[in-house]
């Protein structure tokens, strides 16, 4: 019967192309703009680390007071050098890193060679199994080396191709601002989207690599200073680097491994108490006011996801829906031209149900056709979306399997939705009435 | 022509279904359609916001130094020396250290304050610093006031803050401090514990940023006098002479190499232009802007696409009654007048709809993603376009309606 159903359906498209194309042309273009901006959606308000991403804690501590909280009484969205720092030296969370950005010169022991200037992170060497950040050869530094000040650096594969085409370079040495480091780790490809550790920084995304990573109070000590961002609330009383760990300025980022309910509560315990200390010492003046994000919530509450690639998507689904309506009226336009014919079918004994069949087969047919069109053009869509979205974010977007199977899907399960009510009326049409007016 | 409005209605409420799928796609297009026109010109003009920078012979290169080891006073003398090489050649008109330049994307800003004891802000302002060269080599417009003298600059190392005694500010910013219009002489504290009295007026002056957030203080900037000696690096801001741009580009890595090598000039984006600058920090408004018009151009293909349809459907089924109309002395036109008012009654019914779902997606926007309201004009051009766009798709099916003959009208099917 399907196949006689099928035959049906393509006979009468065939009847008028210039409708049928008109309907397939309209369902292309609404399943391909949806679909290419759902891609792109899909690319940056994804979870970064999915499989702990609930574990991971962003903490936020009220260092300056009314004064300096946004208008919804949000805290700072960093820290500061003093409270990063006993934070870390308290360290009450499984694992935790105080982190700020550095983007220091590496100079090649080749003296031809120009030297590089590269991105980077000074960091705590937890963070790496924190992140669960994955390392080609050897690994991060201990808890020891960071309380050394070790001269140990961590380095991205790209960077050790540059340096050391690409070998097994553990143990070797890397002049980081005229000073030599030794190599204890090369990250294999690691280049999360959005840069979740520090979206402060890094504005949610960034196409620039994340080169080396020195341990946090050596880059200290080395005076490697801070290459993000700097807020303050009042200017530094002392100048320079040492003047920024002094003061109030927020330009660190923080984040804490806790793992479970009990973990988190104690956690919120703990900053509420430290804040509650430099309340009694006098270093704030108000009642704490600290915040304690996993990464999904502290995500949506520093807005990664551009509200331009939300409102694209809007428009985009709208787009969709006028496509949708469009072919409802088609396809009813269509079906209700041949109320005679169903006349004929229904005088002859086929039940409603046949009909249902008949027409949501002919329905699904311009849906499969409109989703293999929209399939081309959402290829298209994807690989230009370079050409009107900024490169960070434009460079995210990609076709896999499911995107292609959701085009299909989308394409088919929608026009069969439209194909209902034209359908629906056609199955009420009246054999004795048709047969009549003949 | 007479345009009889109550069988036209009667007509279509035996089409109930047809006549409310049209009205209700001409009402999302409408929807969709203004609020896309309002975002295209909302963000065509960003991108020719005026950055008071003579763009065609200015450009910049980001110049890093490679031993961040150095004193400020080390710097110092490099960067003094290298301005010294730049304005020395011959394709350039002038040079200026930098920390930062108009449309560079992202930016410094400092809090404004008329006292130092004063809790809550006044203002906020894109800070710019440079020296005796600066409003020069911008090509920035002076209106008022008179420039730095080179005794006036100070050395600023890394993250130090130095408050000079002088400032030039942008006519906006003066505006803002001064209502009266007597800025000159006046001074105001830029998260300094000194004050900065303004010495000169340039207009206009962007900001280094273009989001939305510092929207509120768009054109407020301060010019402080300080030499850039970051021991990170700094930016050189280069005049070329007329038409010698390209020149200049060339010869200047190779003056400033030549003084010292220990500096770093990526050699993909270390040098760039203002049209490149421009080009890059507008990247997604221009993108979004190019989006919105892609998107109605084809919803407003697939509506027209869709009443031509749908009318030659009518069309279709009703040659009869077009045939009896005409045996009974219908004009031609009057059968054309039919169709094409029958649209207008449907389209208007729609941009109704239209209209309000328009604005109620344009709220939504606005307290959502913090958006700008949308004015009565965007609706009005979308409701223009859509009916005369309704109109001209009708046309083709009620001409072909208008050639039915008498003849049809005994005709059985």
């Amino acid at each position: 019967m399907f196949a006689y159903y099928l035959e049906l359906a393509l006979r009468s498209l065939k009847r008028s192309p210039g409708l049928t194309a008109l309907m397939v042309l309209a369902i292309g273009f609404g399943v391909a703009a949806s679909m290419t901006s759902w891609s792109v959606f899909r690319a940056v308000s994804g979870d970064p680390i999915p499989w702990k991403s609930s574990k991971l804690f962003v903490p936020q501590i009220d260092m300056w007071g009314p004064n300096g909280r946004s208008p919804d009484g949000e805290p700072p969205n960093a820290m500061d050098y003093t409270d990063a720092v006993a934070l870390m030296r308290d360290h009450r969370a499984k694992r935790q890193s105080a982190m700020y950005q550095i983007s220091p010169s590496i100079v090649p022991a080749d003296a031809s060679k120009h030297p590089l200037n590269v991105s980077g992170h000074a960091v705590y060497g937890e963070f790496f199994p924190m992140l669960d950040v994955p390392f080609k050869f050897g690994r991060g530094w201990s808890n020891s080396d960071d309380a050394n000040r070790a001269q140990v650096v961590v380095i991205s594969s790209k960077l050790n191709q540059k340096l050391f085409g690409g070998v097994d370079s553990v143990g070797k040495i890397v002049n980081v601002e005229g000073r030599d480091y030794r190599v204890v780790g090369v990250l294999d490809q690691w280049n999360p989207q959005p840069r979740f550790y520090d979206v402060v920084n890094s504005g949610g995304f960034s196409t620039s690599d994340a080169d080396v990573f020195l341990p946090f109070q050596t880059a200290i000590q080395a005076s490697i200073p801070n290459d993000g961002n700097t807020n303050c609330n009042a200017v530094p009383d002392e100048p320079g680097f040492v003047g920024l760990q002094h003061s109030p300025c927020a330009w660190i980022a923080f984040m804490a491994e806790l793992d479970d309910a009990a973990a988190v509560t104690a956690y919120r315990a703990y900053l509420d108490g430290y804040a509650k200390d430099q309340q009694a010492a006098g270093r704030f003046r108000w009642a704490p006011n600290n915040r304690l994000r996993d990464v999904p919530a502290w995500l949506e509450n520093q807005h990664v996801v551009p509200s331009d690639t939300k409102v694209s998507l809007l428009v985009a689904l709208g787009l969709l829906l006028v496509c949708l309506v469009n072919t409802v009226g088609l396809l009813l336009a269509k079906f209700l031209r041949r109320s005679s014919e169903i006349g004929v079918r229904r005088a002859l004994g086929a039940p409603r149900a046949a009909i249902y069949t008949q027409f949501l087969v002919e329905a699904g047919i311009v849906g499969a056709a409109g989703g293999v069109l929209g399939l081309l053009l959402t290829g298209a869509g994807v690989a230009s979306v370079g050409w009107v979205l900024p490169r960070d974010i434009a460079s995210l977007a990609r076709i896999d399997v499911s995107l292609l199977v959701l085009t299909l899907l989308v394409a088919v399960v929608a026009t069969m939705l439209a194909g209902l009510y034209p359908t629906y009326r056609a199955s009420r049409v009246q054999p004795a009435w048709q047969l009549k007016s003949n | 022509m007479n345009f009889q409005v109550r069988p036209i209605l009667t007509a279509l409420r035996r089409h109930k279904a047809g006549t409310m799928l049209i009205a209700l796609q001409i009402a999302l297009t409408l929807a969709i359609v203004c609020n896309a026109l309002f975002i295209i010109h909302q963000r065509l003009g960003n991108l020719s916001a005026n950055s008071g920078v003579d763009e065609a012979n200015v450009f910049v290169i980001a110049n890093m130094w490679a031993d961040m080891g150095r004193s400020t006073s080390q710097v110092d003398a490099q960067v003094r020396a290298d301005l010294i090489a730049l304005r020395q050649l011959p394709a350039v008109r002038d040079a200026t250290p930098a920390s930062g330049y108009p449309l560079r994307g992202g930016g410094w800003d400092n809090f404004v304050t008329m006292t130092p004891e004063q809790v809550k802000p006044t203002t906020d302002a894109a800070v710019y610093t440079g020296d005796e060269h600066f409003i020069d080599t911008l090509g920035l417009n002076l209106v008022a006031g008179r420039n730095f003298r080179s005794d006036e600059v100070m050395a600023m190392g890394t993250q130090e803050a130095v408050t000079p005694p002088t400032v030039i500010v942008s006519k906006a910013l003066a505006d803002r401090l001064f209502p009266d219009g007597h800025a000159l002489g006046k001074s105001f504290y830029a998260m300094g514990a000194t004050p900065s009295t303004i010495v000169g007026i340039v207009d206009p002056l962007h900001r280094q940023g273009v989001d939305q957030w510092s929207n509120g203080y768009a054109g407020q900037s301060l010019i402080w006098p300080l030499r850039a000696d970051d021991s990170r690096g700094v930016y050189y801001i280069v005049r070329a002479r007329p038409g010698r741009l390209a020149d200049a580009m060339r010869e200047a890595p190779k003056a400033l190499y030549a003084q010292s090598r220990l500096r770093i000039i990526d050699p993909k984006d270390g040098i760039q232009d203002y049209a490149t600058i421009r080009h890059k920090v507008y990247d997604r408004d221009r993108g979004m802007a190019i989006l919105m018009g892609i998107i109605s151009v084809v919803l407003l293909a697939i509506t027209a696409a869709g009443i031509v349809g749908l009318t030659s459907f009518w069309v279709g089924q009703r040659r009869r009654q077009i045939g009896v109309r005409r045996a009974l002395g219908a004009r031609r036109r009057d059968i054309l007048a039919y169709f094409l008012t029958e649209n207008f009654l449907i389209s208007a019914s729609g941009t109704v709809l239209g209209i309000v779902l328009g604005f109620a997606f344009n709220l939504w926007t606005v307290t959502r993603f913090a958006m700008d309201r949308m004015s009565l004009a965007y609706v009005g051009a979308g409701v223009l376009v859509l009916v005369l766009l309704g109109q001209a798709a009708t046309l083709a099916p009620a001409l072909r309606a208008s050639r039915v003959s008498p003849v049809e009208a005994t005709r059985s099917v």
